[in-house]
């Protein structure tokens, strides 16, 4: 297979995140989203490392890897703080910040 | 051979992807999640990636999805409505978007200039991918980044414990005092105040408090 045919996966994959992004309203599956486009980068990056036949791609799929263990370490953090503090888990009536 | 994995698990990764935005229970979107990044663990396997895959699998399949399942479960996984109310120009504006977004990066990838981009990829050594080639590198060429890799978890798990913990502190418990003590009549209580549980044999009347005393 050459190496368009993963990054057009890739391509589609991160379009899809980024829509579901904007439909849902659960954080939840908005940080499941993001998941999703984070994981879209790392198959482009591991795409274009097989690509050249060198492996810093593939670290910087690993760097990525560990940057999405921590955002969803933060993020579900920010969930349950939520749901503590009995606030609606709903992204549309979190509008305090909105000004 | 290649080409059938190939498009068993490109489609298995779009689908399970598709799944995570359109099943409306969280629990389910979770597992949707689990498929995807199986699928995406293939993919890496196409492209000679055997440690990342391997990582893939064991700490996001299994180690993250875990703790998505773990606070789905807390939280709650009620059924959430596809945005019901004032939605549908934002839901079409949405997949508009993302269609849009899609042509982007297909004319980005396959219009650039890359030669390299219509064959199978370069020469590669036979220790590409693998673990002792990902950990010399880390350890030789990345070691800035893998320490700072580090340092970066260190500190979202401390700012995780701090954004859920209990608000007040970790401390022990207090041990129960004022609440559970007899309060003294006449001090506005909440029980005084709707006029009940006044004690039987004290002889009070609701209307004149004794000054001082107590239960």
């Amino acid at each position: 297979m050459s190496i368009a045919w993963y990054l057009v996966v890739s391509a589609m994959d991160f379009s899809i995140g980024a829509g579901g992004v904007l439909i849902r309203r659960n954080p939840l599956v908005i940080l499941l989203c993001l998941e999703l486009m984070l994981n879209a980068a790392n198959l482009s990056l591991i795409a274009f490392s097989r690509m050249w036949g060198n492996g810093d791609g593939q670290i910087f799929a690993i760097v990525v890897m560990v940057v999405a263990a921590c955002e969803v370490c933060i993020g579900l953090g920010v969930v349950v703080a939520m749901y503590r503090r009995r606030l609606p888990v709903d992204v549309d009536e979190m509008t305090e910040l909105s000004g | 051979m290649a080409e059938v994995l190939f498009f068993i698990a490109g489609i298995g990764a779009i689908a399970g992807a598709i799944g995570v935005v359109r099943v409306s229970n969280p629990f389910y979107s979770v597992l949707s999640l689990v498929f995807h990044l199986l699928s995406l663990a293939a993919l890496f396997l196409l492209l000679r990636a055997q440690f990342v895959a391997a990582a893939q699998v064991v700490v996001y399949a299994g180690a993250v999805m875990v703790l998505y399942v773990f606070v789905v479960a807390y939280v709650g996984g009620d059924q959430m409505p596809m945005r019901p109310a004032g939605g549908p120009v934002l839901n079409v504006g949405a997949i508009v978007f993302a269609t849009a977004l899609f042509v982007e990066l297909v004319i980005a990838f396959l219009g650039s200039s890359l030669q390299a981009i219509d064959t199978d990829g370069a020469q590669y050594d036979p220790a590409f991918g693998t673990p002792g080639q990902i950990g010399e590198l880390l350890l030789t060429k990345f070691l800035l980044p893998f320490e700072v890799a580090s340092f970066l978890l260190l500190i979202a798990a401390v700012g995780a414990v701090v954004l859920a913990r209990r608000r007040g502190g970790i401390a022990a418990p207090q041990p129960a005092q004022p609440l559970d003590r007899p309060r003294p009549l006449g001090t506005g209580t909440m029980a005084e105040g709707v006029g009940i549980l006044l004690p039987e044999g004290s002889g009070l009347k609701e209307d004149e408090p004794e000054k001082g005393g107590g239960w």
